[in-house]
């Protein structure tokens, strides 16, 4: 991938982004401020960038579950498990780094759970995760043992609050952590294997794609991104909370996923697009709560904005675009295969 | 049933879609009273000519009339309220319903505006009984097998529609003594004056239940013939759209391939309900063809040899150690490769690009943790567009806007990037222009002069005839013989499949009509 070719799949978004800052800026004048003090940095656009960690996190994972075809609806709910297990290892008196591993540990557990499902028992994976989004915040809660499980270790803490070179750590984290998925997967076949395997995957495994590993390595990525978002989200309020930790946001992840211009549909992705796609969503969240709508708006203002957005995106509106940039009339690049009208029941 | 006009009759439909012909110019007629078979290979235009019968298509031209008045169907619904009724193989019914509310389903019997199940389930139990059916109408469509809703399916259509009966592949998934009551309740239709279209891939079915079978070939109709008198070797011939005629062998010359070094063995190759256990050994710089109609085991035969199924007994070796595949990846790393029949299902990975495809099964072979550098992929891709003259403006232009043909290209060289020693391709010709035809059977012979060990199973005669080295012949799920290189011709594997499909899949030991042919074929 040159990075020409990458600028350029990110182009929309970037431009979604932009559109909506600027928005921002015109109902506060004030939003692009940053200013420094007490070693850290202040500002609505730092705000976006902390706030929308655990969403951006998720999103990460996302992006590769949903490259090959599936979803994951689990990851709010192991957010809850992991957020829970972090606060009860590290208030049972387990060292910072035994807890931290733990919990990821846990999280890659949880992934493999979704993807042994999906992998070999060939369940869709929307039910297959759902099992896990269900069952997941009862198992939180019966590791807090239905209390919010509160903890001072300050490092945990500084994992949600503290900050590096000014900025906020969670902020450093998700771009470290986009950063470093997108090198494995593109410096590897890694990404080229998911995006076959997501565009069709009965023609991958005849390929010798091991369609099962990867498919369970992706599910377990995902797993592992909702264990350091459960870690960001437990350390921001110093407790677990089985209940409120990571609710709804695997759809905030799947919003973040499709409005960075990836297909629910498979194949190919981009892990920027999806991570500007969670600092789009953030930005309209801190814009309405700037704009001063009296809150039940919220939602339906935000929905309104992604429809917006989503649409300007569709393939019936660059179709639209294509119509009125050329004059129809290459029908001759149609596929070939596209006809088939006859039976093909041929085994 | 002759002199009258016809219970159902279509002249000159044509359909396209796209700009491909699927149907061309078809004429069929159906009497009252008659079962009619409707053959074809896969591709042959069968399901088109029944969707446009049925309303499920509009055609683009022809005329179809049902007892003498010309009638247009916009849709399922209205060619059933004309009286075409049609039973699908899977049936297309409401699992989840009961047996008296799928036969009700849209025209429930009303009592003062309300439906009336009592009503409803008084008249299912009567109409089924006159299929010998005495069930429980208010249990669910789903607690009874196959053959139990097909019976249901009919009873609908024929209580809905009462004229003509259309049968997609309704023996498809039934055993011998379902298919039995299924004919006997065919028959019994046919006196009451129906006319049947029957589609089918077996012979045996279409000899013993149809009046008449019409064969359809490339969209066209080849003939409409009665069935009695009409011989099984020619009811073939014209299936394949090959004339019988004595002609020479010729393409490869004979080779003692006994010789040469083995790549691998397959022995009582086997799995149940899919192919009988066969034997194949597959030597260096040979072809072997694979001839057989459709169902008789090909596309089988080569997913043992793969590892898509896994055998239930056999042995398989390669290079003289034994072997197992459970997946393809184990297959390819043995040197294995398979193009598959289906391209666009099983082969293409659609958006991804021509050089992305190309180098596909060569990277899952390395691992994910060994990429092919942009170069190297390139270069690979550059070479095999330039070799098998792939037809892409762009190496980077996904694979799905190019032409079947250079989509097959593409797959072939796939395989041809991993050096295999043993290539299975499944009907690599089929459904691809004239030119990448041509193209791919010279190939074919480059390959095998290499060194490399092929298994092509095709449906086109001729194109056996060019390229094999011996020519195995299926038939019913089963290998029933083989044709030496110097007795290939498209007669000796018409012979040959003919005489396979005769025998009854009762005398398995016994080698029948099908070895005496052959033995003729190879004097």
């Amino acid at each position: 991938m040159t990075m020409p070719a990458t600028i350029k799949r990110v182009l929309p978004q970037l431009a979604a982004l932009v559109v909506i800052l600027a928005l921002n800026t015109a109902i506060a004048p004030g939003f692009l401020d940053i200013a420094y003090a007490n070693g850290r940095l202040y500002g609505s656009l730092i705000d976006i960038l902390n706030r929308g960690a655990p969403v951006a996190l998720l999103a990460i994972g996302m992006t590769l579950v949903i490259a090959t075809r599936g979803i994951d609806l689990s990851v709010g709910a192991v957010m809850a498990i992991c957020g829970a297990v972090a606060a009860a290892l590290i208030t049972g008196d387990h060292s910072l780094a035994a807890t931290i591993l733990m919990t990821l540990g846990v999280g890659i557990l949880c992934g493999l759970w979704n993807g042994a499902l999906v992998a070999f028992l060939g369940i869709q994976p929307i039910i297959a995760t759902l099992i896990l989004m269900v069952a997941g915040r009862g198992i939180a809660q019966l590791i807090t043992e239905g209390v919010i499980l509160t903890f001072n270790d300050p490092g945990l803490i500084f994992v949600g609050s503290g900050s590096v070179f000014g900025m906020p750590f969670p902020v450093i984290l998700w771009i470290v952590i986009g950063i470093a998925a997108s090198l494995i997967f593109r410096t590897t076949a890694l990404g080229l294997l998911v995006e076959a395997i997501g565009i069709n995957r009965r023609a991958s495994a005849l390929a010798g794609i091991g369609t099962s590993a990867l498919l369970l390595a992706v599910y377990a990525a995902s797993g592992l991104c909702a264990a350091v978002a459960g870690i960001v989200a437990a350390a921001d309020i110093r407790g677990a909370d089985a209940n409120n930790a990571g609710l709804w946001l695997e759809l905030d992840a799947i919003l973040a996923v499709v409005v960075g211009g990836n297909s629910l549909m498979g194949g190919r992705f981009s892990i920027a697009g999806s991570l500007i796609g969670a600092m789009i969503i953030q930005s309209v969240n801190t814009g309405i709560l700037l704009a001063g709508f009296p809150p039940e708006f919220n939602l339906v203002i935000k929905a309104a904005i992604i429809v917006v957005i989503l649409v300007v995106q569709s393939p019936a509106s660059h179709t639209l675009f294509a119509f009125f940039k050329h004059r129809p009339g290459r029908a001759a690049e149609t596929p070939a295969g596209a006809a088939k009208p006859e039976e093909g029941g041929a085994r | 049933m002759i002199g009258r006009e016809p219970l159902l009759r279509a002249d000159g439909v044509t359909k396209e879609f796209f700009g491909v012909t699927a149907l061309s110019n078809v004429d069929f007629e159906l009497a009252a009273g008659e079962i009619h078979a409707l053959v074809g290979e896969n591709g042959a235009g069968k399901s088109t000519l029944i969707k446009i019968l049925t309303g499920a298509y509009r055609r683009d031209r022809g005329r179809i009339a049902l007892e003498g008045e010309s009638i247009d169907p916009a849709d399922v619904m209205d060619a059933q309220k004309l009286g075409i009724g049609t039973v699908y193989q899977e049936v297309n019914l409401l699992p989840n319903l009961t047996v008296a509310e799928n036969l009700f389903l849209g025209r429930e019997p009303k009592r003062f505006g309300l439906t009336s199940p009592r009503e409803a389930n008084r008249r299912s139990r009567e109409i089924l009984s006159q299929y010998g059916l005495d069930i429980d109408v208010t249990a669910v469509l789903a607690t009874y097998s196959v053959a139990v809703r097909q019976i249901v399916a009919i009873a609908r259509a024929v209580d809905l529609s009462g004229k003509v009966l259309i049968l997609d592949e309704p023996t498809a998934s039934l055993d011998a003594a379902e298919v039995s009551r299924l004919f006997s309740i065919l028959e019994d239709l046919k006196a009451r004056g129906l006319g049947i279209v029957f589609i089918t891939h077996f012979f045996d079915q279409v000899y013993r239940i149809a009046d008449r079978v019409t064969i359809l070939r490339n969209g066209q109709k080849v003939a409409t013939r009665p069935i009695a008198g009409l011989e099984r070797i020619e009811l073939v011939s014209m299936m394949l759209g090959r004339e019988l005629q004595e002609q020479e062998a010729h393409g490869a010359e004979p080779v003692d391939y006994s010789k040469k070094p083995v790549v691998a063995s397959f022995e009582g190759v086997g799995k149940r309900g899919r192919i009988a256990p066969f034997d194949l050994t597959m030597h260096a710089g040979e072809v072997v063809g694979v001839a057989g109609l459709l169902g008789s085991g090909r596309t089988e035969t080569a997913e043992l040899m793969f590892g898509i199924a896994q055998p239930d007994e056999g042995r398989i070796a390669v290079d003289g150690r034994p072997a197992s595949f459970s997946s393809p990846r184990e297959a390819i790393h043995h040197g294995f490769g398979f193009c598959p029949e289906d391209r666009k299902l099983d082969g293409i990975v659609d958006d991804l690009s021509v050089r992305e495809n190309v180098i596909l099964a060569l990277q899952a072979r390395r691992g994910w943790a060994k990429p092919l550098s942009r170069k190297e992929q390139e270069e690979i891709a550059d070479r095999y567009i330039a070799a098998l003259d792939i037809r892409t403006s762009d190496r980077e232009k996904p694979i799905k806007f190019l032409s079947g043909g250079n989509q097959q290209k593409v797959i072939l060289a796939r395989w041809l990037a991993t050096d295999p020693r043993l290539l299975i391709l499944d009907e690599p010709t089929r459904g691809i222009d004239v030119g990448a035809h041509a193209e791919i059977i010279r190939l074919i012979g480059e390959l095998r002069e290499r060194g490399m060990s092929l298994l092509v199973i095709s449906s086109e005669l001729e194109e056996l005839v060019a390229y094999a080295t011996r020519v195995r012949v299926l038939a019913d799920r089963r290998h029933t013989g083989e044709l030496e290189a110097g007795a290939i011709t498209p007669d000796t594997i018409m012979r040959a499949i003919a005489a396979g499909e005769d025998e009854t899949p009762g005398d398995r030991g016994g080698k029948g009509r099908a070895a005496e042919i052959l033995a003729e074929g190879a004097a």
